[in-house]
């Protein structure tokens, strides 16, 4: 019952993306996450162009953007996205586990375990670097503010917390340590943003804090489009943030987009995607692109979530599930 | 049926469709809330429902409503009042002026709250050297709570303060009454209920508030987490059910409140009327 009626109020909340995506099949969604609005704008012209030189039809991508998580809760309760761009593997995971849209092994159909891009959690400081933050380890020291989004509603947030805990083990710290060193990372975090752009606004617009960790992609476009002066330091060590896409089965059926739809997830993986990719500051996978814009990508120690914690679904219940460890940290 | 006859028509018809009204509207959606908690047995609901965090949340929500609320009965009351007793030029801007935060959405509001009272903000920076941290506490909650609450407290006094004629008020005067005396037995009796109504209006729409609130709060666990995002951050988790749990909670409680200010309102109410 609550179901239908969630169902029922997104789709009227979202009745200009379901109704066109219902009505022909030269038209589709992409459900993203929040900070991709700008990627996206170009990489779909790009596709449109393509696509119209290769069949002749003309097509409409409609986007759609917000936190990782909330997104995916969306397509699951029935917007009916044709393709899911997201930042982390659990948000696309869930589309199998909760409402059977997409098939179990979505990660295998596409190659690079279907993420044609990665980021990085970086640090993006006040110009000049004023409290001399080089490393992790500047940023649990008292007095530092530091601004993360929740890692309980942004992918981006958990990617920050994943990645200061990595560190730890990363340095020969064992479990103990590093939740020791997660704790005083986060009692230094004066604001929880439920998302990365929120994050963002509150660092650069508010003035709030003297260190924003955010994906690579986030901190090349924040300086660019801000007019105050910001530094990005690159720590000695950090995550993959790994961007998964998929083809959401169960609409593409119903819609008749599924070639289009294949299309244009592939499309991230060629040569032209990759380097719209790599000019958004998204790390390309195809070794001629990553050449070509390597002065872009510093190249740091990355590991990834499998590496340091076995699986994201084991991160997710031992890190972010209730009462589990980031909930520890604010437990008295 | 009932044996006395209702001196307007159509009561039967008009009532059936109010019910049918609210069914559709209000109880329905409710009800499949209140459904959707029978997921959980009736121990992991009291867990969910208990937790710290859940339960630190609903004291700043609770505490800060009331307190908003409270402090928009004062202002408003006064608003209300030079609103209608006094003549000046400027006065329809004012009143319109009012409304406003009934029209702003509450993430504009809390967005330009937020930017105003941030340290570098303009009244973040003049506040902030005397200590008074307003962005990201449970100060900031309030502020939110207050500004968005406003319109009740007025909007509800007003009319009532103009029906209420100035005669009367001379008559206490000749009587001999003295200035707070007239204000004490004369004006505030006849417009309490009215400011009632207006408190727990506001009170109720603070309560519920989301928009506005999370950016300025800070949104930290114990601290500044208000009980409407923990719903939202459990839906963001897919526990649907623990998170009409809570709603259900919240929902209790202010029917509970509401249902005990309407109370008192009836008891004053006739209490007032029956004393003459």
């Amino acid at each position: 019952m609550l179901k239908k009626l969630l169902i029922t109020s997104l789709l009227i909340s979202s009745a200009a993306f379901s109704s066109l995506s219902l009505a022909a099949d030269n038209n589709f969604l992409n459900v993203s996450y929040d900070v991709t609005r700008e990627f996206y704008k170009d990489f779909n012209a790009a596709f449109i162009k393509y696509w119209k030189d290769k069949t002749g039809a003309t097509i409409t991508i409609n986007q759609s953007h917000g936190g990782s998580s909330k997104q995916a809760r969306s397509v699951n309760d029935g917007l009916e996205a044709d393709i899911v761009t997201m930042n982390q593997s659990p948000d696309i995971d869930i589309l199998y586990t909760r409402g059977k849209l997409i098939p179990k092994d979505w990660q295998k159909r596409l190659p690079y375990a279907s993420s044609p891009t990665s980021s990085t959690t970086v640090f993006l400081v006040r110009k000049g670097n004023p409290k001399q933050i080089k490393d992790w380890d500047d940023l649990v020291k008292p007095g530092i503010s530091v601004v993360i989004p929740n890692p309980k509603t942004s992918g981006n947030g958990k990617y920050s917390y994943l990645a200061a805990w990595g560190y730890v083990i990363k340095k020969g710290g064992d479990e103990a340590k590093a939740k020791e060193f997660v704790t005083k990372l986060f009692k230094n975090v004066p604001v929880l943003d439920t998302g990365g752009r929120g994050a963002t606004t509150t660092f650069a617009q508010r003035d709030i804090g003297d260190v924003l960790l955010t994906f690579e992609n986030e901190v090349n476009l924040i300086k660019k489009d801000s007019t105050q002066q910001f530094d990005v330091v690159y720590p000695s060590v950090s995550i993959l943030a790994e961007n998964p896409i998929a083809v959401v089965d169960k609409y593409v059926d119903k819609h008749k987009t599924r070639a289009l739809a294949q299309a244009y997830a592939e499309f991230h993986f060629s040569e032209a995607g990759q380097e719209i990719a790599a000019q958004h500051d998204l790390r390309p996978r195809l070794a001629s692109v990553a050449e070509k814009y390597s002065a872009r990508f510093k190249p740091i120690t990355l590991f990834t979530v499998d590496e340091v914690f076995g699986s994201w679904e084991k991160a997710q219940r031992v890190h972010f599930a209730d009462g589990g460890n980031f909930d520890q940290i604010y437990n008295k | 049926m009932s044996t006395k006859k209702n001196i307007l028509p159509g009561f039967n018809l008009s009532l059936g469709y109010t019910i049918l009204y609210l069914s559709l509207i209000v109880l329905i959606p409710l009800s499949a809330a209140f459904i959707k908690t029978t997921e959980l047995s009736l121990n992991e609901f009291w867990e969910v429902v208990t937790a710290p965090r859940v339960v630190a949340s609903y004291k700043l929500t609770f505490g800060a409503s009331l307190i908003g609320a409270l402090i928009n009965a004062v202002f408003g009351l006064l608003t209300a009042w030079v609103l209608v007793r006094y003549k000046f030029p400027g006065k329809k801007i004012l009143d319109a002026l009012v409304d406003l935060p009934f029209a702003l959405p509450t993430a504009v509001a809390g967005i330009t709250l937020a930017t105003l009272y941030s340290a570098h903000g303009w009244i973040g920076a003049w506040l902030e050297p005397h200590g008074i941290k307003v962005a990201s506490t449970p100060l900031g909650v309030i502020v939110a709570l207050t500004f968005i609450g406003l319109p009740f407290v007025v909007r509800t006094v007003q009319p009532v303060l103009e029906d209420l004629e100035a005669e009367t008020e001379e008559a206490a005067a000749s009587l001999g009454a003295n200035r707070w005396q007239t204000f004490s037995k004369i004006v505030f009796p006849a417009i309490w209920p009215a400011l009632l109504t207006g408190f727990s209006l506001a009170f109720a729409r603070a309560i519920g508030e989301y928009g506005s609130v999370i950016f300025i709060a800070g949104n930290i666990p114990f601290v500044s987490e208000i009980t409407p995002l923990i719903i939202y951050i459990k839906l963001d988790e897919h526990e649907y059910a623990q998170a009409t749990a809570v709603a259900v909670v919240m929902l209790v409680i202010s029917f509970l409140l509401l249902f005990a200010i309407n109370g008192l309102q009836w008891w004053l109410n006739r209490r007032h009327t029956t004393s003459h």
